[in-house]
């Protein structure tokens, strides 16, 4: 059985990637398991400055998944290569995505740059859809001229592959695919979470501090499955498919609708092991539906005859 | 860290909201009262973080309030129920710090690590003072457990049970010279405050439990602190901005 996947130019093992936001950089799950069985995987948001991120608190359940306001908590590009990556190198041979945040045109160019000169990083993947900072994140994602303004000055000083990743958030998400890919994105992946609420009943007050918090978990499969669907279908780039993803079964389900790879995001989270899980798995869930080769299975939803 | 599947023993009201629930399973990975573990509950995607109340060899006792539709579930767990846990996340009490005249200060639901602490306080020759707080009589649990073992001193908000007032006002300046507390956020923060010397559990909600997420970050003077990997015990010190 083959499991392994080409993206943009680079060989993963598997197509499985822990999504941003749900590994930190990879240090706790390190602990529990060997990490080089993944695919890759992407670290935690990074922007240049540190940011604390907002207030408690910033974390709620709801039906089938949870929200999160976390406001890209992380100690700055600088010190992400100074002291994580050491850190990391010794438990991780690997390459990682390297999430990149920020508030402005510069702030995101200056930590690009900071993290994509780092051996450790093989592609940058560029957060322009986080719902939960207040200037610049969802904001850069919701319009395609500034979505593809970001992209273009990001891509000048990006000599590796850059992914856009989407929000979510949006009437066309095709729009703003398009829009990326022109500016010189090599890849796309999605969603980012959807923004979303919950209510204390006894107060009346939203739960998460910051109230509009973004919603992942498996609330969010069949949105994120029509829009990796629409975009693999738009645009030439290569897709990565996340949202809501638990098992192999649900590899399996975005890469039918045209996702070249996956990120998987708050089942980290519940089980610290699903990634794991997840490997093991997919060469038994392969062969239930007959398919020797991963590759065999992309984009297969839209070659079936209705 | 572990993740363990323990079986339900027996799962107990002790007032009209306060559960014990006895678990039978691997504890091998909880290492220091302060500790918690984070259940999954049948048909909730998040866990639920809660407290270790008490450990003794693969038995794992825990003391929990119903406060939403995740507790409320745990409640209704019978004898026999298989429950996938997370175990032995977050630091603990650190005991080798305690010193002189030593008071365990429980506010409410903050009460049960503090039972397992006082078990293991008492097993080094330290002898604490228990200073137990509740809004109303009814919602007392614990006590005469706590009573076996210790001096305890109890506070009502409305004086049905102890002294009228908040636990705070049972620690006296000059009476004690290290502190352990878990309760309500004002409860530590009248604690720090006091600029006595001590270790405070804090509690939140968490996405993950083992430092992955950055769900439950807070401001300490050496920089942001995750609740639940680098607590939740932190020291009164560093919790003086």
């Amino acid at each position: 059985m083959n499991l392994a996947v080409k993206f943009c130019g680079i060989t993963l093992d598997n197509p499985v990637i822990p999504a941003s936001g749900t590994f930190g950089y990879g240090l706790e799950f390190a602990r529990l398991y060997d990490i080089n069985i993944l695919g890759s995987f992407s670290i935690k948001g990074t922007t240049l400055e540190p940011r604390f991120g907002n207030p408690l608190p910033r974390i709620a359940e709801t039906p089938s998944g949870m929200l999160n306001s976390v406001g890209l908590q992380n100690p700055g590009a600088e010190a992400v290569a100074r002291d994580i990556f050491p850190e990391l190198k010794k438990v991780y041979r690997k390459k990682v995505f390297a999430n990149v945040g920020g508030h402005d045109e510069r702030s995101y160019v200056a930590a690009a740059e900071i993290l994509a000169r780092e051996d450790i990083v093989c592609a940058v993947e560029l957060n322009i859809s986080c719902p939960n900072v207040r200037e610049g994140g969802m904001a850069f994602g919701t319009d395609p001229a500034v979505a593809a303004r970001i992209t273009s000055a990001v891509r000048k000083v990006v000599h590796k592959p850059l992914i856009v990743k989407l929000s979510p958030n949006v009437t066309d998400i095709t729009e703003i695919a398009r829009a990326v890919e022109e500016a010189g994105a090599d890849g796309i992946s999605l969603i980012n979470t959807l923004l979303g609420m919950a209510v204390d009943r006894r107060t009346g007050r939203a739960i998460t501090h910051v109230p509009h918090a973004g919603l992942s978990g498996a609330a969010v499969k069949p949105v994120a499955l029509r829009m990796v669907h629409e975009v693999a279908s738009a645009v030439k780039v290569p897709v990565i498919g996340m949202g809501g993803i638990e098992n192999a079964y649900d590899v399996i389900d975005f890469m039918s609708v045209g996702a070249a790879a996956v990120e998987v995001g708050s089942a980290n989270l519940v089980d610290p092991f699903a990634c794991k899980k997840i490997i093991e798995d997919l060469p038994r869930a392969l062969a239930e539906i007959g398919a020797d080769d991963i590759n065999e299975i992309v984009g297969r939803t839209d070659r079936c005859a209705k | 860290m572990k993740e363990t599947d323990y079986t339900v023993i027996s799962n107990t009201p002790l007032n009209a909201s306060v559960y014990e629930m006895r678990l039978a399973g691997d504890n091998s990975a909880i290492t220091r009262p302060g500790q918690f573990v984070n259940l999954k509950v049948t048909g909730k995607f998040l866990r639920r973080p809660i407290s270790v109340c008490d450990v003794e060899g693969d038995s794992l006792v825990i003391v929990y309030k119903v406060v939403g539709e995740g507790t409320a579930i745990m409640s209704r767990y019978t004898r026999g129920e298989k429950v996938n846990a997370l175990t032995g996340l977050g630091n603990g009490f650190d005991i080798d710090r305690a010193q002189g005249k030593v008071a365990l200060i429980g506010g409410g639901v903050g009460l049960p690590p503090l039972y397992w602490l006082l078990k293991t306080l008492l097993l080094r020759g330290v002898k604490p003072t228990v200073l137990a707080g509740f809004r109303t009589a009814a919602d007392e649990y614990y006590i005469d457990r706590f009573s076996r073992l210790a001096d305890v001193k109890t506070a009502t908000e409305d004086g049905s049970l102890g002294v009228k007032g908040r636990v705070t006002d049972l620690f006296k300046a000059g009476e004690y010279d290290y502190f352990f507390a878990c309760g309500p956020e004002p409860m530590l923060a009248a604690l720090v405050n006091t600029g006595m010397d001590g270790q405070l559990s804090y509690e939140a909600r968490m996405g993950c439990g083992f430092g992955a997420c950055m769900g439950c970050s807070c401001k300490t003077k050496e920089g942001a602190k995750r609740i639940c990997a680098d607590g939740p015990v932190m020291t009164a010190e560093e919790m003086r901005l």
